[in-house]
């Protein structure tokens, strides 16, 4: 058996943290693509997707920092809390209906993350 | 003797639905692939603090190409979402933490329990259950 690695509770908050600048990312980066015409020029000249890239850097960074500590197996799957916040912007930023369906798929998602951090 | 008439693929709404899911299936595989530089990179860091992250994101080998690959998946997610559903197409994502569960306990020897594999499933299936949705 390998020695236990513990993954610690500020790695947990920083993912969490890293999720949420992701998902905001996420928000800008479907505003710049339906905004954008044809064209690749459009896609690459467009505000809304170079605040998108801003966004995932902050995340990223949140995310090194997160990463410095404990178990791969446990932190990355906590980036599916940006699922779950996606699920939330899409409805109030885009107006995309929150179906049954989806509420469930946010259970199953947020269930998970709890199993996850019972194996911890 | 045959001369059976093949008729192209209509080019519509379900072939485009069905590229921007083959590009975002791409995506877990490079993500995954990131994920494993990133976590190598970032245990090796010493600078502490947050320029420090940033500082070692861009000299630190393994967390320079980890975030590279990263470039090049938000490249390939952008491109996939202009045909689909932000609120569909993003967690097909989720299966990069199939890939990343399995990467962990091979390469990293992470140790794996009941708990952390019914949680990696369960994901996995609010993803799928996400994929039957109506509005897909």
């Amino acid at each position: 058996m390998s020695a236990p690695v513990v993954t610690p509770v500020s790695s947990i908050l920083l993912v969490v943290v890293a999720s949420l600048f992701g998902s905001f990312g996420m928000v800008f980066f479907k505003a710049g693509a339906t905004n954008s015409t044809a064209g690749l020029k459009s896609l690459i000249f467009n505000w809304r997707v170079f605040l998108g890239i801003f966004l995932y850097l902050m995340s990223s960074v949140f995310f090194v920092l997160a990463m410095k500590h404990g178990e791969l197996s446990i932190l990355y799957p906590l980036v599916s809390l940006g699922t779950v916040w996606t699920l939330v912007w899409a409805r109030i930023f885009f107006g995309e209906q929150l179906t049954k369906t989806k509420f469930a798929a946010v259970g199953l998602i947020l269930a998970g993350i709890i199993f996850l951090n019972l194996g911890r | 003797m045959s001369s059976a008439t093949i008729s192209p693929a209509p080019i519509g709404i379900v072939d485009k639905r069905r590229r921007s899911f083959i590009l975002v299936f791409l995506c877990t595989l490079v993500g995954a692939a990131a994920q494993m530089l990133i976590k190598t990179g970032a245990a090796t860091v010493t600078r502490p603090g947050f320029f420090g992250a940033i500082i070692a994101m861009l000299t630190n080998p393994p967390l320079f190409a980890g975030y590279c690959l990263y470039g090049f998946n938000t490249i390939l997610m952008v491109l996939a979402l202009r045909d689909g559903e932000l609120s569909m197409v993003y967690p097909v994502i989720a299966l990069t933490y199939v890939w990343v569960s399995l990467l962990s306990m091979v390469v990293f020897h992470e140790p794996m329990n009941v708990f952390k594999a019914v949680g990696v499933a369960v994901i996995v299936a609010g993803v799928a259950v996400l994929g039957r949705s109506k509005a897909a």
